[in-house]
């Protein structure tokens, strides 16, 4: 619908949609999480739905305690190896449309536990993440600030089209494999579909091929 | 109280172990005794009940691992050189075994007095890696001791529920071991260093993704 008739309309007291915009306008308002956090960023997002940072202005103080009833799942937290294949059972559990916010350092990539023996290094190993969230912990600002990035993405999302989002495109996975616990490691130990390693130069200065590690 | 007294004490008190004191050269001072893994628990037991002592609290138990070392030694040697006898010096190679150490340290509540330090050595760091358990003497060390055992792989005996604490069941190594390899995923590293920035070319070369 032409942009500037619809405004000449509502001016004379009538209101148009198209059945998108509805849609993603109820989508947008009521995001409901998934009750669950993996460490100290959780008590950030239990802070950010609390009175003072309010979360419930933007639709989302329903945290609901089962993925099947969640749209958005918050990976608030360090996720170690043992708790990996959980984190991804309960996000093929959740219904289609699903989000994911990778909230804090450990989240994203393991934080200062990376070269550790029992921390994942980053959730987007096993599934899709929509946002990141940087900081250790994050403030509830930006966990705020990571919500309204959510509802602008959700507001622009096309029902038809071949930009439409996954749960509206029967030829994409709403599941994903859920590693499984092997002798040294999860196995497999990402999922090539979804995460490639990003492309990073490193400064081959000061290299010493020869040492062991 | 001094750890001296409490030495001889035991000593007189429980028969046939062997104490052994191992000094902490810091500023601290912390020494410590060290068991043998035959009489630990009666000496465990003894130090819990006897009246002055009452060691009642557990506070933490702990591993190190203590790799085995090859030393070098000059030693001077008589020997038959062209027929006369002279002092040679000679250079011998010595391994010294490595050992699983676990470390306990307990304290009195009744008496206000502590810590004491306890160890006891494995024989060796793979095999025969088998202390007796002190959890029947103070229930504190349990989750401690199933978390030595997950990490390093120190087998308690008369442990009442030694299962892995922090990894899974199926997992096979020992992190905290000093020789053990963590899986090769340095896939992605962005700000790799030293044995880090090591392993990532390691990686990329094998990978054949360079």
């Amino acid at each position: 619908m032409d942009e500037t008739l619809k405004n000449e309309l509502s001016k004379q007291g009538i209101l148009t949609t198209t059945l998108q915009e509805l849609y993603n306008w109820g989508r947008t308002n009521s995001i409901w999480p998934l009750n669950f956090g993996l460490a100290c960023c959780a008590i950030e997002m239990i802070a950010t739905t609390m009175a003072r940072y309010d979360l419930a202005r933007f639709g989302a103080e329903v945290f609901r305690p089962s993925p099947r009833q969640a749209d958005l799942m918050i990976v608030a937290g360090t996720v170690t190896k043992k708790m990996a294949p959980q984190v991804v059972r309960l996000y093929n559990q959740m219904p289609e449309p699903k989000y994911v916010i990778s909230m804090g350092a450990c989240a994203i990539s393991g934080g200062p536990f990376k070269q550790g023996y029992n921390v994942l290094k980053g959730i987007d190993r096993y599934i899709p993440v929509d946002l990141y969230i940087p900081g250790c912990p994050p403030r509830p600002e930006a966990l705020i600030d990571a919500f309204m990035e959510l509802q602008k993405k959700i507001d622009a999302q096309q029902l038809t089209g071949e930009n439409r989002p996954r749960h509206l495109n029967a030829g994409q996975p709403s599941e994903f494999p859920v590693p499984r616990f092997g002798e040294h490691d999860l196995e497999p130990a990402r999922n090539p579909a979804i995460w490639k390693p990003p492309l990073v130069q490193i400064a081959q200065t000061g290299t010493d091929e020869s040492g062991s590690h | 109280m001094n750890l001296e007294a409490i030495k001889s004490e035991i000593e007189a008190n429980v028969p046939g172990c062997r104490l052994q004191m191992v000094a902490n050269p810091s500023p601290s001072g912390q020494h410590s005794l060290l068991l043998d893994a035959g009489h630990a628990v009666a000496v465990a037991l003894y130090l819990r009940d006897a009246a002055d002592l009452r060691f009642d609290f557990c506070s933490n138990v702990t591993g190190i691992d203590w790799p085995g070392k090859e030393g070098s030694q000059k030693i001077k040697v008589r020997k038959l050189v062209d027929g006369l006898e002279q002092e040679v010096e000679e250079v011998r190679t010595t391994t010294i075994p490595g050992y699983l150490e676990v470390v306990y340290h307990l304290y009195s509540v009744e008496k206000k007095h502590g810590p004491l330090v306890l160890r006891m050595r494995t024989e060796d760091r793979h095999a025969g890696t088998h202390l007796p358990s002190l959890t029947p003497v103070w229930r504190s060390a349990e989750l401690q001791e199933r978390e030595v055992f997950d990490l390093f792989g120190v087998f308690f005996d008369g442990h009442p529920d030694l299962r892995r604490l922090l990894m899974w069941p199926g997992f096979v190594d020992h992190p905290m071991l000093k020789d053990y390899i963590d899986p090769d995923d340095y896939e992605y590293e962005p700000t790799a260093h030293d044995a880090v920035l090591r392993r990532v070319n390691r990686h990329r070369s094998e990978a054949g993704d360079r």
